[in-house]
């Protein structure tokens, strides 16, 4: 699961990857779909790495967020456990963001944030998944991945190097988009570009692969970039100290979140 | 003696672990090099109208957190402290809130012993099962919430297994809670039947020793599908005078021991919380001594759910149920204010995150039918940048009467502002 860092573009992987329309005279989507996932998401069974958000607003100071992120898959394909143990900004330094994420449509994810100055695990409510994770311009949608199912997907094109579908959401009242795209790399099935439109169909947000690297066997986005064209703002996420196959044990419950494990903090 | 003791005890446990573990000396030291972090802060805040008994200023401090972890191959050290000038009492002061150790002697095992911020149960902001030390005056006069927690010195076993989980909380010398004693806030003064505050100073009984007075706080949980349930058990004392001894006139906490459980999972689009808990008084289990606290039962049942994007909800309902309530009725001095036998009361709390999630806006209400009060802690944080983060907030309390839970701090309403810088 080289996916680990490239989570993010995991999920959009994911969205893109399932593409259910076929066409004899195009790739077999449901093939790309499959494999961009297996590639993107279920590649290895765990995964860590360092993760800094740079967040650069139109106005205002810059914004760091630094955290390390364990990922533990539960069945290929299916359920997955990520761990987020944050070290930056100060205030909420050793906080840690626990989802059990589940991907049966009638099944909120699990979430607990743990608070270490009152020792409290806080169960947190299932939240609208297009809202910005720890305040950048990423969502956690972006973060956690977008329900294969969410979305009606179409191969729109093909270019020498890459595929391109367009998705589109099956229930629009429930996203601000109207539809994405994304073009998937078609030697490695990274997604390297996503671009959100608006209800009037104008381009309003993007999500862009910067460097995509070979880590341990595993191709990994170590950079991304998403920009948000209306409020001129910016975010940059950065894989570091990448790992997979880590051979995480059941770190996922309480226990751990009062006690972060080695493989967490450092 | 005592205390010098334990952190021998504590040496030696960890020292064997690491020894055992054929550990040398170099590995053990290795890592040891503490992260510091921490922050400065000055906060300060004045009562809202004139109080007959205290100060117009309710909070005026500058503060040092400092906070040290090291991380061993072996375990975790924690170390942190406050050290603040406080203009309202005029004394500099020094508050250590961890000093601890974290060791997993076996894999099922965690051991944590020190000082240590304690936490469990179900309720925000309400505390049932939780009978860890609560710093109330913080709590109402404007500090930030982490300081409703006070610490305690105790040695925490947790038993992990796929079967259930089992945390025990030792704490050799009674922990009180830091409650109100009128030395910064005004409150209902039993004896004297009226609001009191300086002119009356809540004096207790002495502690005992290490060992004599001890307390026990045990819980056994398991998950199971999103869902959570949990048994808990304390035995102990009431963490605030829940006592009079009227010859020595001091407060007094009684014998208390509490049998709880909670349950917790999703619910619709949020999620459900409920906790229950017997107090058994064991020093007034008839509820015939008027100076003794009555047994109770405690209820609650909670619901949280985003509304919208970065706006959330949560309401809980809590009833206090006492025990023996004619008893108590018939203990009760002639004239003297009495407590109902049913406490109701509603918590509601409202947060809303704006300009990408930098500002906070929160507000929690306490609302009491019964006790015709009410609590509201309205706060608003702004984080100018990654290190410096500006408050502005307000303790308000109203009430029929001068005797309930909230309307006793009537005049104690407040308004503070803050600026914290972190590293």
């Amino acid at each position: 699961m080289k996916s680990l860092y490239t989570f993010v573009i995991v999920g959009l992987c994911l969205s893109a990857g399932v593409v259910l329309a076929q066409d004899a005279s195009k790739p077999d989507v449901q093939e790309i779909v499959k494999k961009a996932n297996l590639v993107a998401y279920y590649q290895a069974d765990d995964g860590k790495a360092k993760v800094t958000m740079t967040i650069t607003p139109k106005q205002g100071p810059k914004r760091i967020r630094e955290f390390n992120i364990l990922r533990k898959d539960v069945a290929d394909g299916g359920d997955q456990n990520y761990y987020v143990y944050f070290l930056n900004p100060p205030d909420v330094r050793k906080m840690v963001y626990l989802v059990l994420k589940h991907v049966d449509k009638d099944r909120d994810d699990d979430r607990w944030l743990y608070m270490p100055a009152i020792d409290r695990v806080n169960r947190v409510a299932a939240g609208d998944k297009r809202t910005s994770f720890v305040g950048s311009d990423f969502l956690y949608e972006d973060v956690s991945g977008r329900g294969l199912d969410e979305d009606q997907h179409e191969l729109t094109g093909t270019t020498d190097t890459q595929y391109i579908v367009k998705n589109t959401p099956k229930a629009p009242d429930s996203v601000e988009f109207s539809y994405f795209t994304v073009a998937i790399d078609k030697t490695n099935y990274v997604p390297m570009k996503m671009e959100f439109f608006d209800k009037a169909n104008k381009l309003y947000r993007t999500i862009e692969s910067t460097e995509v690297k070979d880590v341990g066997g595993f191709v990994t986005v170590l950079k991304s970039v998403v920009k948000d064209l209306r409020t001129g703002s910016q975010t940059e996420m950065e894989f570091s100290n990448v790992q997979y196959n880590v051979g995480l044990g059941d770190i996922f419950q309480e226990r751990y979140l009062k006690r972060a494990p080695a493989e967490a903090r450092r | 003696m005592t205390r010098i003791g334990l952190t021998l005890v504590t040496l030696c446990v960890v020292v064997s672990g690491a020894v055992s573990a054929g550990e040398t000396w170099d590995a053990f030291w290795k890592d040891m090099t503490p992260d510091v972090h921490g922050y400065y802060e000055a906060r300060a805040g004045y009562r809202l109208q004139n109080d007959l008994y205290e100060k117009d200023m309710s909070l005026m401090e500058a503060r040092t957190q400092i906070d040290l972890q090291s991380l061993p191959q072996w375990g975790t050290i924690t170390v942190k402290g406050d050290a603040y000038g406080d203009g309202v009492t005029e004394r500099g002061e020094f508050d250590l809130r961890e000093a601890n150790v974290l060791i997993t002697p076996q894999d099922f095992l965690d051991i944590k012993v020190g000082r240590q911020i304690l936490t469990w149960g179900k309720g925000d902001l309400l505390f049932i099962n939780d009978m860890f030390p609560k710093d109330w005056q913080s709590f109402f006069i404007g500090r930030d919430t982490e300081y409703l927690k006070a610490p305690s010195d105790a040695v925490k076993f947790g038993v992990f297994s796929d079967a259930a989980n089992l945390e025990v909380v030792y704490t050799p010398q009674f922990d009180p809670d830091r409650y109100i004693t009128g030395e910064r806030l005004s409150y209902w003064n039993g004896v004297q039947q009226q609001v009191a505050g300086l002119n009356a100073v809540t004096i207790t009984k002495e502690p005992e020793g290490w060992f004599q007075e001890d307390e026990v706080a045990a819980r056994l949980y398991q998950s199971f599908g999103g869902y959570e349930a949990a048994l808990y058990g304390y035995w102990g004392y009431w963490k605030s005078p829940g006592g009079y001894n009227a010859v020595r006139t001091r407060g007094l906490f009684p014998s208390l021991d509490v049998y709880g459980a909670s349950l917790e999972g999703p619910m619709a689009k949020g999620i459900f919380t409920a906790e229950i808990g017997y107090y058994d008084s064991k020093e007034d289990r008839n509820g015939t001594n008027g100076l003794v606290n009555n047994s109770e039962m405690r209820y609650l049942v909670g619901y949280k759910q985003e509304l919208a994007r970065d706006f959330t909800a949560g309401v809980q309902y809590y009833v206090e149920h006492m025990l023996d309530h004619q008893e108590y009725l018939a203990g009760l001095g002639a004239g003297n204010k009495a407590k109902d036998e049913f406490r109701h009361l509603v918590s509601l709390r409202l947060t809303r995150l704006l300009m990408n999630q930098n500002m906070t806006c929160s507000l929690f209400t306490y609302y009491s039918p019964t006790d015709e009060d009410a609590y509201f802690r309205p706060n608003i944080r702004l984080k100018l940048n990654d290190r410096t983060a500006v408050e502005v907030g307000g303790n308000v309390f109203v009430g029929q009467a001068d005797h309930t839970f909230f309307g006793q701090f009537e005049d104690n309403s407040n308004a503070y502002t803050s600026v914290r810088y972190s590293f």
